[in-house]
């Protein structure tokens, strides 16, 4: 309880902080070149010219210091040793190449780049159409972006619950193992099988986010101008084929945002991983990896390369996303 | 407008494929709420689809030791009861290898000569012509069937002697300082990016678009570092700017989008009338901006909520410190197989996150929307 005081006497001090250097700066700013007097105009000039960065002030020193300088001295890390003592080059690149885990975590990340993204499209246009024009397609709609409110840890309760394997004569208590001994195969440990264990940690990550591209997709479908829709339906187009030849190549732009960004979210991901088998049986991934050397391996070194391969795996959208917001702005 | 749509097309496809995801969708969630309230041992042994039926479980018990037994008209006699109260016996045996062999009322007889009779509420009598003897009781094995229980205690458990509570009130400490902090800080500075000329403005607005899709990977170990050096070290201060810092880029290009669409009259007429900047941006730009900081702040509530990753680097795990997610974390690997702690543990985390989503939902989709699509 103490504690909740505490974090509500932090939201105090730090709005009221925030507010005084906003008021406070401002202020000094107007008494130091004040609007009057001899040199107004070149007064008024000046202050224009610092205002801005007093309001940017707070926002430009944390991103600074929480991530652009770690970007940079991830990479110093990443050619330094186990305790960042002595530069050792490309060394820890090296031996990422040649370690078998590594290789594992690249191949791995690969799958989930090719399937998650896919499939979380796919499925949300598919939510997006056929609730589209329901009734009750907002409330089924809801109920398939509620995942989406849901941690990756609690997310990953609920499946390994669903793929909970008894040994034995044991009634099975996980979803999947009770409908194949039902339909008379022989239930497993899914998560342990190597190669397709993969596939379901993917199937999580692709539950929690169908929701975000349904929505996006959905609102991208209603924005389509309703004429050429109609002009196909005119020309006796069916259903599916307004869906595909009219909709869907209307609504690319968007399509590939989805994608873009679901992708983004699997290079981060590393909670399912880490909560379902904690890179066992075949199923590392690089975030995980990253961790695992970072905490248990203690190479900072190691752990600080694997993190720079993450972000260069990032960059190609990164710097399209930069060069499209710059062009944008001007 | 488009009324008869599908003149040839068959009207049931999309209902029925909308139907089918809400199902598969809503399935997982459903089942843990359900198997969440399971008395525990009906849990472990059904799945949670057959919640509603009563349950069969296989039960060994033994009989009272041997000296307790009486002498009744020359038969040497052990009775009691095997069952706990509001079950019935469906089956019983006295071995490994046949535990159903004998329904309830039903004699059988032991290898050594005894005689077992159970009752379907669970009596039994075991009798002899001679005095037993040994140590143990007899074995028996026993099918009994229960009705359906449903019971809060799994809940009364994971919030007391799990200490689920305390990382609940953790995780409150950690995440309303980290939702509230960033928005002030971002609206300043979005304010700035949209209505204040000022040399190298396109270029912050283009690094704050790239420093979006930073992994966080990247800032582990240096700030880690750096926090450790500066005395924060592992501590609610530091977690609080951690936050706030990697919530920023959303922030500020979420309500940057927002505040540059207001209609410039407003903003020049106030300037016009003399107000400053810090004026305008109180009493005009802010209270306008509500449904751009709401979208926001439910974002950045659900992310450092759910957040496990910067949890586990920047805070400790020790009870103070130890947040829900982290809590879920270490429960999945002591109690693995505990599905009632389980299940409860993850309901108890999810739930503020889902109340949120469902009575906010317009504020997050409109956030989304704005974020994503261009």
């Amino acid at each position: 309880m103490l504690q909740l005081v505490q974090a509500v006497g932090t939201i105090i001090i730090a709005v009221s902080l925030c507010i005084a250097w906003f008021w406070y700066s401002n202020l000094l700013l107007d008494k130091v070149y004040p609007a009057s007097g001899a040199n107004i105009n070149r007064n008024l000039r000046t202050a224009a010219n610092i205002r801005p960065w007093l309001f940017l002030g707070p926002a430009i020193l944390l991103l600074t210091v929480y991530l652009v300088y770690p970007v940079f001295n991830s990479l110093w890390l990443a050619m330094h040793d186990a305790r960042a003592d002595e530069f050792v080059g490309m060394d820890n690149f090296i031996w990422l190449v040649n370690d078998q885990k590594f290789r594992e975590s690249m191949f791995n990340n690969l799958l989930w780049l090719i399937f998650v993204p896919t499939a979380s499209t796919l499925f949300g246009l598919a939510a997006a159409a056929v609730t589209d024009k329901l009734s009750w397609g907002n409330f089924a709609k809801s109920l398939i972006f509620m995942p989406m409110a849901i941690s990756f840890i609690g997310a990953s309760v609920i499946w390994k619950f669903i793929y909970d394997y008894r040994g034995g004569e044991q009634d099975q208590i996980g979803l999947i193992n009770a409908l194949v001994t039902a339909l008379g195969g022989e239930a497993q440990a899914w998560i342990t099988v190597p190669f397709y264990n993969n596939f379901f940690l993917m199937l999580i990550l692709i539950w929690i986010q169908t929701g975000f591209a349904m929505v996006i997709l959905s609102a991208a479908l209603r924005g389509i101008p309703e004429e050429t829709v109609e002009a196909a339906v005119l020309d006796g187009a069916s259903d599916w084929q307004v869906f595909y030849r009219i909709k869907v190549p209307q609504i690319w732009g968007t399509i590939a945002v989805v994608w873009t960004t679901i992708t983004i979210t699997v290079l981060k991901v590393f909670d399912i991983v880490l909560a379902m088998t904690n890179g066992q049986w075949g199923t590392q991934v690089l975030a995980n990896l990253m961790f695992d050397w970072m905490f248990r391996g203690g190479h900072l070194g190691r752990a600080s390369a694997i993190a720079v391969v993450i972000m260069l795996l990032v960059t190609p959208i990164m710097i399209l996303n930069m060069r499209n917001a710059h062009n944008e702005s001007k | 407008m488009i009324k008869s749509f599908t003149p040839t097309g068959v009207r049931w496809i999309a209902p029925t494929i909308a139907f089918i995801l809400v199902v598969l969708w809503t399935i997982p969630t459903f089942g843990l709420l359900v198997s969440s309230f399971r008395d525990k041992d009906q849990l472990s042994s059904s799945g949670w689809w057959t919640a509603l039926q009563n349950s069969e479980r296989n039960n060994v018990v033994r009989t009272e030791l041997p000296s307790e037994q009486s002498e009744v008209d020359g038969q040497f006699i052990l009775d009691g009861n095997a069952l706990e109260t509001g079950t019935t016996v469906t089956a019983f045996g006295y071995n490994s290898r046949r535990p159903t062999e004998f329904t309830p009322g039903e004699t059988a007889t032991l290898k050594n000569g005894n005689q077992l009779t159970v009752m379907a509420d669970g009596q039994y009598t075991l009798s002899s012509d001679t005095p037993m003897d040994g140590k143990r009781g007899q074995r028996i094995f026993i099918r009994a069937e229960e009705p359906a229980r449903f019971t809060t205690e799994n809940y009364q458990e994971v919030m007391f002697a799990e200490g689920l509570g305390r990382a609940f009130l953790n995780t409150m400490t950690v995440t309303i300082p980290a939702t509230i902090i960033p928005i002030l800080v971002a609206a300043f500075a979005a304010y700035a990016l949209s209505w204040m000329q000022f040399p190298g403005r396109a270029i912050i607005l283009a690094i704050v678009v790239g420093l979006l899709v930073v992994p966080l990977q990247m800032a582990l170990i240096p700030l880690l570092k750096l926090h450790n050096n500066l005395g924060i070290g592992k501590s609610y201060l530091g977690i609080w700017f951690a936050h706030t810092a990697f919530g920023l880029p959303l922030a500020i290009f979420l309500l940057r989008n927002y505040i540059s669409k207001l209609p410039a009259e407003i903003i020049d007429s106030a300037r016009v009338d003399g107000a400053s900047d810090f004026a305008i941006f109180i009493k005009i730009v802010l209270p306008l901006s509500f449904p751009a900081l709401a979208s926001f702040a439910i974002f950045q509530f659900l992310w450092v909520w759910n957040d496990l990753l910067i949890a586990t680097v920047f805070l400790g795990n020790n009870s103070e410190q130890l947040v829900m997610t982290g809590a879920l974390r270490e429960l999945l690997g002591s109690r693995g197989g505990n599905w009632e702690i389980l299940t409860a543990s993850a309901f108890v985390s999810i739930a503020v996150p889902l109340a949120v989503f469902f009575s906010l939902q317009r504020y997050l989709v409109s956030g989304l929307l704005a974020g994503s699509v261009k």
